[in-house]
């Protein structure tokens, strides 16, 4: 999958140097407000993060946070139903949300001298959303079209989905965000209901503004609206363990396809672990650009690959998971590909790599922190991203340690993380219509 | 840190991005950037912005897929594909090497009226950038090693594009609305019309089109009007302008009576596109018609569309519809996914918005909201070095001028509820459309 490999390999990193900007308030009701003044252009962005997602759900109920999100645009009391995108479109402005394992943010993008909007409609939705049985089951019925969009017809993203399933056995990270089919054909609108009653909170959310703002008038105007939202209960955060895994697992997903594909993980620690640098390094390695491993060797070399990459995925709360990844070219088998990816990932386990490989990586992760710093949704991404997995100060660690690695470090990490035991590798099977 | 896909899911990928590409911009007191036409006869458009070191420069060169022969289609891609390839005196890996190891970036795109070269880079870079940039352009080398390597490539892009239902049903759909003409095929060629290039045509296309008097070049970033001279001087002082002989291209024929092409593939869902022929980006009534469409289904939650099929009946995540007017041709079409049983609902309530936009006129909030969010939201269009780098292009382009930002919200706020019905009337037909349908059609219960 194209998208894929493009999303994957771009380094999109914090903006260690920008942290130090970030201007941080508490409200009384525990709400926190994080403010970046930029003023290059007259446009603002109002984000509001929570932190719930599908780690904090269950089994037989999974899907729960991003259905949420979806009723989160359904409408209040106070601005009727269906009008929350309307208002914040004619004032000039668009509005999104996403949902991941462990955060579900909003936010909205307007003339910054239309910032009033946003906030006062976010406030009011945190609490006063209108949500009827009705109105969940039929939006229900628009995500199970954005299921079957996104997995049941995308062979890619169903490899990926099952790799997670089989990776993981007692951490929720097993279960997709999107939620099973099967749970959404049974979902109780009940459980959808206590699930916003529980988290979405003044003292479960972070609010991220990044523009061209007055930081003073901005607080004032939070303070005027979510200050008058009561605290709710204390939530405790839970941080689930995964069980050591005995051995490689394998999965194969068989669909109708005209390219074999190869997902291969393995578990690692996050970012917040002193290793999760040079893991982050090592992906960079592996999978920077055309100069890079995987590139070099699977696509251009051997040429039996249309996509080769690597991602270290360590901006999560508890330890997930290293990718590697590939698409075969028509006439190769995936065994071949496949030989040929390990390989990559024994040789740097043998030998450090070279200074200058990895001065790239490090330059690649700085380079896109400035250049980041052009878009003021990618900012206040990054800060709302750091904020969700343990402080947005940490991106100045990060920086930091991204500096320090050396070529023996990631080395070392290859050979402590990158290991068979630890691994779960998928391989979609192309087959031909009906004889599945 | 790269973030996965699968870590997030949008509640809609697709909003609004239908006007990202022609209408943008605003408030710039007077003019955004400065504009010349060097000696060579390049259009520059610079733009001074220090707030943040880096640089940003996009190249479009008049040389996209209307230009090539029928039976090399592909040919403008792959030329403009191999550029970072090979040089003179560089290898394909001493550039990638090159820009990656400094954290740039030194990527081509092709398209259908022109190629993008862009080069994005730290300002203390800028000087080994444009040295790449101009040694690209102006000395690729077209390796016959390199050339099947990106043959081979392009070849399994194609391949693999099968597996996408959207990419399919948005191949049959331009194939069906544009013929002949060179809209109606993929940039990037057929497997078999791939196979059929060969070097010699890479570098008659090249030596033809990739001349300075066919480019359009903006640069916005941290670089100064003199920096920016010193730079052009030093990497693109030989490039020197050419005539070229511009051949007439086909006429459109536009669908007559509905055309329905059924693809079957083991798919839960129904992919559906249903549209024709729409406008030229210089026709007078774009303004008009990007007002209606924002009704019907250019405006998000907003749109009509949206509306009906998704939040009342939920039979859709993403619905919506779009007129994208090109130099020479436009389209018009209305696209959504949804289960394989319920298509036949689905595209009924498309026809039967279509209808209601025709033959009644919207609502005086439906007006005003949609001026309001295309004259409002200009700010947003141009608020960044990477958007305006990409609107200064268009500008140039579509000839709309430097003042466009300003001109844009009196020629949106002048639409009338008449003009929207007429144009509607005009330029929506419900019935000489062309309709495709990716999905398992023995699910399907059709009457179309």
């Amino acid at each position: 999958m194209l998208t894929l490999c493009l999303l994957l390999a771009m380094v999109i990193s914090p903006l260690a140097a920008d942290a130090a900007k970030v201007q941080e308030y508490l409200l009384d009701n525990g709400l926190k407000i994080l403010i970046v003044e930029d003023h290059k252009a007259p446009t603002a962005t109002f984000q509001i993060w929570y932190r719930v997602g599908s780690v904090d759900e269950k089994i037989g109920k999974t899907g729960l946070s991003h259905l949420l999100e979806h009723m989160m645009f359904k409408g209040t009391s106070k601005y009727g139903p269906k009008t929350f995108s309307q208002n914040i479109q004619r004032a000039g402005g668009m509005d999104n949300a996403f949902t991941t394992r462990e955060y579900t943010a909003y936010f909205e993008l307007l003339a910054s001298d239309r910032m009033d909007l946003p906030i006062e409609m976010e406030a009011d939705r945190m609490r006063n959303l209108i949500l009827t049985p009705e109105a969940v089951l039929s939006e229900r019925d628009v995500v199970m079209e954005e299921r079957r969009m996104r997995y049941e017809d995308d062979p890619q993203n169903l490899v990926h989905e099952e790799v997670l399933a089989a990776a993981f056995k007692d951490h929720p990270y097993r279960w997709p965000v999107i939620g099973w089919m099967s749970d959404l054909k049974t979902l109780d609108p009940d459980n959808l209901i206590a699930h916003y009653r529980t988290y979405y909170a003044p003292n479960n959310a972070v609010a991220v503004v990044v523009g061209d703002v007055d930081p003073k008038k901005t607080v004032a105007r939070v303070k005027e609206t979510f200050g008058a939202i009561p605290r709710g209960p204390a939530i405790k955060e839970s941080h689930p363990r995964e069980d050591p895994q005995y051995g490689e697992k394998r999965i194969f997903v068989k669909k109708e396809a005209e390219l074999p594909y190869i997902l291969t993980v393995y578990k690692v620690p996050d970012i917040k672990d002193k290793d999760g640098f040079a893991l982050d390094v090592l992906a960079g390695i592996l999978s920077g650009g055309k100069s890079s491993r995987l590139y070099k060797s699977l696509v251009y070399e051997k040429q039996i690959a249309l996509s080769a990459w690597a991602s270290y995925e360590g901006l999560c709360r508890d330890p997930f998971l290293f990718y590697a990844g590939a698409t075969a070219v028509r006439g190769k088998t995936i065994e071949e590909v496949e030989h040929a990816l390990l390989e990559e990932i024994e040789k740097i386990k043998l030998s450090a790599p070279a200074e200058r490989e990895v001065q790239k990586a490090k330059n690649q992760i700085e380079a896109s922190f400035i250049m980041e710093q052009d878009s003021i949704y990618m900012q206040a991404r990054t800060i709302g991203t750091f904020e969700m997995i343990g402080g947005w100060q940490l991106i100045d660690q990060y920086l930091d340690g991204i500096r320090k690695v050396t070529p023996e470090d990631v080395r070392r990490v290859a050979e402590k993380y990158l290991v068979a035991g630890g691994r779960t590798t998928g391989i979609l099977v192309p087959v031909d219509k009906g004889k599945i | 840190m790269r973030h996965g896909k699968e870590k997030s899911v949008n509640r809609l990928y697709l909003l609004l991005v239908v006007f990202a590409l022609f209408i943008a911009a605003p408030a710039f007191a007077g003019s955004m950037a400065d504009r010349e036409v060097l000696p060579n006869g390049m259009v520059l458009l610079h733009s001074e912005r220090s707030a943040l070191p880096i640089v940003r420069v996009v190249l479009a060169i008049k040389a996209g897929s209307i230009t090539e022969p029928p039976e090399k289609a592909g040919l403008a891609n792959l030329t403009a594909d191999l550029l970072t390839e090979g040089t003179a005196k560089r290898s394909s890996q001493d550039i990638s090497d090159a820009i990656e190891f400094v954290g740039g970036e030194l990527t081509t795109s092709g398209g259908d009226d022109y190629i993008t070269v862009t080069l994005s880079v730290l300002k203390k870079d800028v000087a080994m950038g444009f040295d790449l940039l101009s040694d690209i352009v102006l000395n690729s080398a077209f390796s016959d090693d390199e050339i099947q390597r990106k043959k081979a490539l392009i070849k399994s892009t194609i391949i693999q594009q099968k597996d996408e239902p959207g990419v399919v049903a948005a191949k049959a759909f331009m194939k069906a609305v544009f013929g002949d003409h060179p809209y109606g095929r993929p940039t990037e060629g057929t497997e078999e019309s791939v196979d059929k290039i060969t070097r010699q045509d890479i570098i008659d296309f090249y030596k033809t089109y990739y001349a300075p008097n066919y480019a359009i070049m903006s640069v916005v970033g941290d670089l100064s009007k003199d920096e920016l001279r010193t730079l052009l001087d030093k990497y693109f002082k030989g490039w020197a302008g050419r005539s070229v002989d511009e051949k007439p291209l086909p006429e459109i024929r536009p669908a007559e009576g509905p055309k329905v092409i059924k693809i079957d593939k083991d798919l839960t869902q129904a992919n559906i596109i249903l549209g024709h022929v729409g406008i030229k980006r210089e026709n007078p009534d774009y303004y008009a018609v990007s007002v209606m469409n924002y009704i019907l289904g250019g405006g998000g939650f907003a749109s009509r569309l949206m509306d009906n099929i998704r939040d009342n009946k939920g039979l859709s995540y993403d619905v919506h519809s779009s007129f994208s007017a090109s130099k020479l041709a436009g389209s018009f079409q209305a696209g959504l996914q949804t289960k394989n049983s319920t298509a036949g609902t689905a595209i009924g309530e498309v026809l039967k918005e279509m209808d209601r936009m025709r033959s009644g006129p919207v609502t005086d909030k439906e007006l005003s909201d949609a001026k309001a969010y295309l004259t409002g939201s200009l700010p947003l269009r141009v608020d960044s070095n990477r958007k305006i780098a990409g609107f200064l292009i268009n500008v140039e382009y579509y000839n709309l001028g430097l003042d466009f930002l300003d001109k844009y919200k009196g020629f949106i706020e002048a639409v009338t509820k008449d003009d929207v019905q007429r144009v509607a009337k005009e330029y929506l037909d419900t019935k000489n459309y062309v309709l495709v349908v990716v999905g398992n059609l023995r699910q399907m219960s059709l009457n179309y």
